[in-house]
């Protein structure tokens, strides 16, 4: 965790290598809707990439062409070095994907589902048995593994298109909303495990997700896709950015515009007073705090009350995808037709 | 953990087994899709064949000549040159039971399609085609899984033919050997064909109707159940470019000892370049349809 949170504030190397380079990739379906509209991005050895946006943005149509499952309309993408068009064998030898919809057999058990898919991958008999097992006791469906998966939960069968994904211990691993709808212990297992993978044989993970406090929290970089087009890139402290900075709040027992303007000179912002409450807009929250507090006790004023607050990746979210209105009339036109139903 | 292993290899041998077994384990472990297979040969041969006796029409007291009086003997023994001179064996039954092979075969050999359309549904296709294994990889190892059910029947029906009465004066090992290679024969070419119908569409109901729509004019428009020689003469051109009158013909000539619509040799190359067309096309075609 820690190793992450210092990873986001590093600027990208230089020498990181491109694993994944999406150049010009368009699709469009039938004569007008274009699911992705010229998009052009890198992804860096060893990173771990979020693709996120509204429904319908374009998140899996991207997935899916640059896993060959589906053919661009024009562009392409390079990835490992190969080109997902002229070299689509290449490509999968290197990636592993796990798809929004679940894939397993339902008349296979889950263990027969995973060995298949690891004989695809042409992992050796004998290790992959071994393999199999451990991995099946991952994502914890060791005692459910020689049942039909026919007879699994939701949960359970998201578990195990997971480990199948995780099966042949690819170079860059797809992962199309992995997490939905399981709960928060195995979300935190499989994060770790996606963790480990990157930290020991350095996979590069191309994710795209709908919770953004899990994206903040596990990507190095974030790229957000509304329409089609990619409409910001970057850290998620670089997304956030986009709805300002952290917010400090802090209340003193005296009124003073000498503190209002010391402070706004000290951080080099503007700080808004309302009687003895103050509040400033801040790059890093944590780090300005004891600086301040010391800067303000040096001139003799006591405070009594500080509160810092960061902006999330939700509200950098909305405010790039603009979506958030959008959907509410929807939803709301929805449930006026609804109510139209039954009167 | 064991060292690093990013960059996978694939196996088409692996790669065609593991589909291969994948799909045969689907179908014997249904116990009742492995019984339905295995009965309906019993229940086609039982009924269609004894129901409809040709050699029943021919044999004495099932006809004479009124004013004329004939010899049970002379009857008889008109009966079966009929019978002979019609189907090239004693009795329909053995024609029909050979012919049957290669009707069960076809039978079998469509469902290739339809199993592919059910994978894509089902989302294991579309894990599939995201692994190394190439798209030829995919659709062969669903024809082959074809041919295997497949002859399977046709072996069930072969045993249930010797069993209710079927011509056994030429029966060899070789014979029965070859037969099964002519089938096999079939059922890739056959299997290949529907596959093609199905590389991109999750339409099942569309699938079962192309499935009945090809398969029963397949058969009526062969010689399996009726020889071509009676058929009007654009039928015949129909039943001699179809692959089914040839499996059929293979088979009577060495199980049968029949004399042939061509020669032996003809019916094999025949049957493999069907095989080896339909199968290479639908390598072609996977390339570039095979998809999500």
């Amino acid at each position: 965790m820690e190793r992450i949170g210092s990873k986001l504030e590093q600027p990208l190397k230089l020498d990181q290598k491109a694993v994944i380079e999406v150049i010009h990739l368009s699709k469009t379906f039938g004569q007008k809707i274009k699911a992705v509209d010229d998009v052009s991005f890198s992804v860096y050895e060893g990173e771990i990439f979020g693709f996120l946006g509204p429904n319908g943005a374009g998140k899996t149509t991207t997935i899916n062409m640059l896993t060959t499952q589906i053919v661009p309309s024009s562009g392409s993408a390079l990835i490992a070095g190969y080109d997902i068009r002229k070299r689509p064998n290449e490509v999968r030898k290197r990636i592993s994907v796990v798809l929004q919809n679940n894939t397993a057999d339902e008349e296979l058990t889950g263990r027969e589902n995973a060995q298949v898919i690891a004989n695809l991958y042409g992992v050796p008999r004998a290790e992959s048995s071994r393999l199999v097992e451990g991995i099946l006791n991952l994502v914890e469906l060791g005692d459910a593994a020689d049942r039909l998966v026919r007879g699994y939960s939701g949960g359970m069968r998201r578990r195990l298109e997971i480990a199948i994904g995780l099966i042949s211990r690819p170079k860059i691993l797809f992962l199309d909303e992995p997490t939905l709808g399981l709960d928060t212990q195995t979300r935190e297992a499989i994060w770790a495990y996606v963790k480990t993978l990157r930290d020991k044989y350095s996979t590069t993970v191309f994710l795209t997700t709908h919770l953004m406090e899990e994206a903040d929290r596990i990507c190095d970089r974030i790229a957000i896709i509304d329409r089609g087009k990619i409409v910001k890139i970057g850290t998620p402290a670089e997304i956030k950015r986009v709805v300002g900075n952290d917010v400090i709040e802090f209340t003193l027992d005296s009124e003073s515009d000498e503190v209002t303007r010391a402070v706004a000179e000290y951080v080099g912002a503007k700080v808004e007073r309302t009687g003895e409450d103050y509040r400033v807009k801040v790059d890093k929250g944590e780090e300005a705090i004891p600086s301040i507090i010391e800067l303000l006790a040096s001139k003799g004023y006591l405070v009594k009350k500080v509160s810092l607050s960061k902006p999330s990746l939700s509200e950098a979210y909305l405010e790039l995808t603009g979506r958030a209105f959008r959907e509410a009339d929807q939803e709301a036109v929805q449930t006026a037709r609804m109510i139209s139903l039954f009167s | 953990m064991a060292e690093e292993r990013t960059v996978t290899k694939s196996n088409p041998f692996q790669g065609t087994w593991t589909l291969f077994d994948k799909d045969i384990k689907g179908w014997y472990k249904s116990y009742a899709s492995l019984f339905i297979a295995l009965v309906q040969p019993i229940v086609w041969l039982a009924l269609y064949g004894k129901a409809i006796d040709y050699t029943a029409i021919f044999s004495s007291g099932s006809f004479n000549i009124p004013g004329v009086n004939l010899s049970k003997q002379v009857l008889d023994s008109l009966g079966s040159q009929f019978i002979m001179s019609t189907f090239g064996t004693s009795d329909y039954f053995s024609f029909l039971t050979t012919g049957m092979l290669a009707f069960i075969v076809l039978f079998g050999a469509v469902f290739s399609g339809i199993n592919l359309v059910f994978e894509r549904r089902g989302g294991f296709l579309s894990k599939v085609i995201t692994t190394p294994v190439s798209r030829s990889v995919i659709v062969t190892s669903k024809v082959l899984s074809a041919v295997a059910k497949s002859l399977v029947q046709a072996a069930m029906l072969l045993i249930v033919g010797i069993v209710l009465g079927m011509q056994l004066s030429h029966l060899s090992v070789p014979g029965i050997v070859e037969t099964f290679a002519a089938l096999s024969l079939l059922a890739i070419g056959m299997a290949s064909a529907f596959m093609m119908t199905a590389l991109r569409t999750t339409n099942w109901q569309l699938q079962l109707a192309i499935m009945n729509f090809i398969s029963l004019p397949l058969l009526f428009a062969s010689n399996a159940l009726f020889p071509i020689k009676f058929m009007p003469l654009w039928m015949q051109y129909i039943a001699r470019a179809n692959p089914m009158s040839y499996a059929a013909d293979a088979a009577r000539q060495l199980l049968l000892g029949s004399p042939g619509m061509v020669s032996l040799q003809l019916d094999f190359a025949f049957l493999f370049a069907f095989a080896l067309a339909f199968l290479l096309i639908g390598w072609v075609l996977s390339q570039r349809f095979l998809s999500r």
